[in-house]
C-alpha cells in the first residue's frame, strides 16, 4: 500500500516513520506550496474553507507521487470537517482518480469502526496486534518529541542575534528526526535537535511580549496555512504560544478534567459546545490572559462557523478581563504583508500597554 | 518650539552662518496614493504631496522627492519615517530612520493634532481602518480582512462608471431628496444592485447617496462590530474628502465626525512625527542618504531559493546595480548578504 495522509504542521514526520515501520510505503505530501493551494482551489467547492482546500490539493500532489490509499481523521459536532473525508474522496474519484480515503473517526466515540480500520493496515503488513500497538506508541513518542522541538524554539526565535538562525536549527532538527528509525534514535534525535535550539546565539532582552495563538485547528498547526504567523510573530521579538499541538501538550499538562475544565472557564462566554475548538479557544483565550500574557491572536480560515461564534465572543472578554485579541481570517491570499501589518500595530499597542515602547521603535 | 530650532535661531541671530533648519520628512506609499509631509522641528507642516502610485512605488518616491528639492531652502532633512503597505522597500531606499506600519503612524498624527480624540476612521484606497484610541493610545483596532468593498479604489471606479469626478461625488450625495437602498455587503453587489436602480429611473443623486449609505453600512456591520466607538472621531484617508460618507458617518453613529487639516496625507505626517522622535528631533545624525537618490537606479529581481524543500522566493533590490537590501527567505542567508 502506498499511503498517504494530510499535511499538518511537522506531524508528517512522525506519520510516514508509522506507515513505513509497520512495512508500508509512506507517500509524504509534498511541501504545501502555491501549486498545492492552486489546485485544491481548483477542484474544491468554492464555498469550502481553506483547510479542505489545501488538503485536496496536497492529496492530489502525492497522487502524483503514488499514493493510492488516504488516511485521515473525521470529526464530529457542528463542523464541516466531519464530512471531508467523504468529500474528498468523491472529487478524487470524479477526476477519475481510484483512490480510497479511510477516515478514522474517534477510537472513543465508534471503537468498533476503528478497529476495524486499524485491522486492515495491520493484516496486510503481517503484522501482530502488539507489535501494532508498539508502532503507535513509537510514532507517539515523536509527535511529542516534534512539538517538543517547535515548542523550543518559539521561546528562542525572538530572542536569536542573527535573523533566521532559530528556522535553521528547527529545520535542522526535523531532519534529524526523519532519519530515526527506533524509540532510541527518536530520543536521541530530540535531545540532538534540542542542543542545536539551545546553542542558537541569543540577545538579551529585558522583557519579551507574550502572545497566545488560538484558533481551528488546522490553520492554527499548518504554518503555510497561517502565512507562517508564528516565525513572524517571533521575528517581531515576542514569544508567542500555541493553544493547541497535536501531542496535546496542553491537555497532557494541565489538570486532570481538562475538558470539564475548559467547559467551567470558557461558561461566562460561550456555555455550549459551538462546534470545531470553538469553546476551547474561548477557554484558552481566557486562559493565556490569567497567565499573564498580553494578548492573543484568533486564527480563524474564512466563513468558518464555529471561529464566527468566538470573533463574537472576543469583544466582551476584551472589554471584561482588559484583554486585547487580534481576530485574523486566512483564505486563498498568500500575501503576507496584510498580516504583518496588522501584527506590527498588535505588537506596539501590546507593547505600549505593557510600559515597555519607545515611540518610534520597536519595543524594547 | 523646538531645542533645536531654538538654537538654530539663536545662532542665526548671533551673526553667523545661518544654521540650516532640522526638518522631518515622512512617506506614505499606499495602494492608490503616496503621500510626502515635510515638517519642521516644532511639528508644523511645511509642505505636502499628494500623488498617484499607479503600483510603482519607487518611481513614484523619487518624483516626490525631486519635487522635494524645489521645496527645501536652507533646510536639511534630519530624520525620515516610512508607512504604508510599501514603507519596507522605500524604508531601504531612501535608508529610513523608521519604519512604522500605518496603525500607529496614523494614531501618532491623530495623538498629535487632535489629542482628546477617542475614534479614527480611515478609509483609504485598498484598506479600511477603524482605530480605538483611550487617552491618546490604541486601545484596539481592526482593519478590513478579505473585502475591500468600500474602499477609496471602489469609489473611484463607480465615478468613473457613473461619469462623475470623484472630487463631486459627496456634493452629488448632499443633493440626494429620496435616498435609494443600495446592497453593501460585497462590492460586485453593489455594483450590479447600483445599475439596476439606475435602470429603474432613480436620480444619481438617489442612487450615489444610497452607495455613500451602503459603504458606511457595511464598515460599521464589518469593522465596527463589536468595537466602543464614542466621540469625538476623526475621520481621514483620501476618502474623508467625500462629504456624503462624513454625513453618511454621522447619521449612523449619531456622532460629529471631524476631518482633520491634512486628512489625507495623515499616515505620511505621524511617519514624520515618529522621524522627529526616532533621531531625538535631529540630535541623532539621520541614515537617509539624501535627495541624490532620485537620480539613482533601483531595481527589483527576484529568484526561487533552491537550498531547502521551502523555495523561498527571494527579492533582491539594488540601487545602480549594487544589491541594498534582500528579503523573502526565511532562514535568513541572503538578507545577510548585500552589496
Amino acid at each position: 500500500m502506498n499511503i498517504t495522509f494530510p499535511r499538518m504542521g511537522n506531524s508528517y514526520n512522525a506519520f510516514a516513520h508509522f506507515i513505513n515501520r509497520l512495512g508500508h510505503k509512506a507517500v509524504v505530501p509534498p511541501p504545501l506550496s502555491d501549486r498545492t493551494l492552486s489546485l485544491g482551489v481548483k477542484h474544491a467547492p468554492e464555498f469550502a474553507c481553506i483547510p479542505f482546500k489545501i488538503i485536496l490539493g496536497s492529496y492530489l500532489e502525492a497522487i502524483e507521487q503514488g499514493a493510492d490509499i488516504i488516511i485521515t481523521s473525521g470529526g464530529s459536532g457542528p463542523c464541516r470537517a466531519g464530512f471531508y473525508g467523504i468529500l474528498h474522496e468523491r472529487i478524487l474519484r470524479s477526476l477519475g482518480y481510484d483512490i480510497e480515503v479511510v477516515v478514522f473517526d474517534s477510537i472513543y466515540q465508534r471503537p468498533k469502526d476503528f478497529f476495524a480500520k486499524a485491522n486492515r493496515f495491520r493484516r496486510a503488513a503481517g503484522v501482530s496486534w502488539p507489535r501494532f500497538f508498539y508502532l503507535i506508541w513509537e510514532a507517539w513518542e515523536m509527535v511529542k518529541a516534534l512539538d517538543e522541538l517547535e515548542r523550543l524554539s518559539l521561546d528562542v526565535r525572538p530572542r536569536e542575534k542573527s535573523v533566521g538562525a532559530t528556522t535553521r536549527a528547527l529545520d535542522q532538527a526535523y531532519e534529524i528526526m526523519a532519519q530515526a528509525e527506533t524509540n532510541v534514535d527518536i530520543q536521541a534525535a530530540r535531545d540532538k535537535g534540542l542542543a542545536l535550539l539551545r546553542g542558537v546565539p541569543l540577545q538579551n532582552k529585558e522583557y519579551l511580549l507574550k502572545i497566545g495563538i488560538v484558533g481551528e485547528i488546522y490553520v492554527l498547526i499548518e504554518p503555510f496555512a497561517n502565512l507562517n504567523i508564528q516565525e513572524m510573530l517571533g521575528n517581531l521579538g515576542v514569544f508567542c504560544d500555541r493553544a493547541i499541538y497535536l501531542s496535546g501538550w496542553t491537555k497532557e499538562n494541565t489538570v486532570a478534567d481538562h475538558d470539564a475544565a475548559l467547559r467551567r472557564t470558557a461558561s461566562p462566554y460561550v456555555n455550549q459546545m459551538i462546534g470545531g475548538h470553538g469553546l476551547e479557544n474561548v477557554a484558552y483565550a481566557i486562559r493565556y490572559q490569567q497567565q499573564g500574557f498580553d494578548g492573543v491572536v484568533h486564527l480563524a480560515p474564512f466563513a468558518c462557523i464555529p471561529e464566527i461564534v468566538v470573533k463574537s465572543v472576543f469583544p466582551r472578554v476584551t472589554h471584561e478581563l482588559d484583554f486585547p485579541v487580534l481576530d485574523v481570517f486566512l483564505d486563498e491570499l498568500t500575501g503576507k504583508a496584510g498580516l504583518q501589518t496588522r501584527l506590527e500595530a498588535f505588537v506596539d499597542m501590546l507593547a505600549f500597554k505593557r510600559g515597555k515602547y519607545q515611540l518610534g521603535g520597536v519595543y524594547t | 518650539m523646538s531645542q533645536i530650532a531654538l538654537a538654530a535661531n539663536l545662532a542665526a541671530d548671533a551673526g553667523h552662518q545661518p544654521v540650516a533648519e532640522p526638518v522631518f520628512l515622512g512617506i506614505d506609499v499606499g495602494s492608490v496614493s503616496t503621500n510626502l509631509v515635510l515638517i519642521n522641528g516644532a511639528g508644523k507642516v511645511l509642505h505636502t504631496q499628494y500623488l498617484r502610485t499607479y503600483g510603482r512605488p519607487v518611481e513614484v518616491v523619487q518624483k516626490g522627492l525631486t519635487a522635494l528639492t524645489g521645496v527645501l531652502d536652507d533646510q536639511v532633512v534630519a530624520g525620515v519615517g516610512t508607512t504604508g503597505s510599501a514603507r519596507h522597500i522605500t524604508g531601504h531606499m531612501v535608508r529610513a530612520d523608521v519604519i512604522k506600519n500605518e496603525i500607529t503612524a496614523h494614531a501618532v498624527a491623530v495623538a498629535e493634532l487632535a489629542p482628546d480624540a477617542r475614534t479614527i476612521i480611515e478609509i483609504g484606497g485598498q484598506d479600511s481602518k477603524l482605530i480605538i484610541l483611550r487617552n491618546g493610545v490604541v486601545t484596539d483596532f481592526a482593519m478590513n480582512t478579505v473585502c475591500a468593498a468600500g474602499t477609496g479604489s471602489f469609489l473611484d471606479q463607480q465615478a468613473f462608471r457613473l461619469g462623475v469626478p470623484i472630487e463631486e461625488f459627496g456634493g452629488l450625495a448632499l443633493r440626494a431628496k429620496n435616498r435609494v437602498r443600495i446592497a453593501g455587503r460585497c462590492a460586485v453587489f453593489a455594483e450590479s444592485d447600483m445599475v439596476h436602480k439606475q435602470q429603474l429611473g432613480h436620480s444619481l443623486e438617489d442612487i450615489v447617496a444610497g452607495l455613500c449609505d451602503a459603504l458606511v453600512r457595511n464598515y460599521i456591520n464589518n469593522i465596527a462590530k463589536g468595537k466602543e466607538i464614542l466621540g469625538p472621531v476623526v475621520f481621514q484617508g483620501g476618502v474623508a474628502a467625500n462629504t456624503g460618507i462624513r454625513r453618511a458617518f454621522e447619521e449612523a453613529l449619531q456622532l460629529e465626525v471631524i476631518v482633520p487639516p491634512h486628512f489625507d496625507v495623515m499616515g505620511a505626517y505621524g511617519a514624520a512625527l515618529l522621524a522627529r522622535v526616532i533621531t531625538g528631533e535631529g540630535r541623532r545624525k539621520t541614515r537617509f542618504k539624501g535627495l541624490q537618490i532620485v537620480k539613482s537606479e533601483f531595481k527589483s529581481t527576484s529568484q526561487e531559493c533552491k537550498g531547502c524543500p521551502n523555495l523561498c522566493e527571494i527579492v533582491n533590490f539594488s540601487e545602480d546595480g549594487r544589491v541594498i537590501a534582500r528579503w523573502g527567505d526565511r532562514c535568513g542567508k541572503w538578507q545577510a548578504i548585500t552589496g
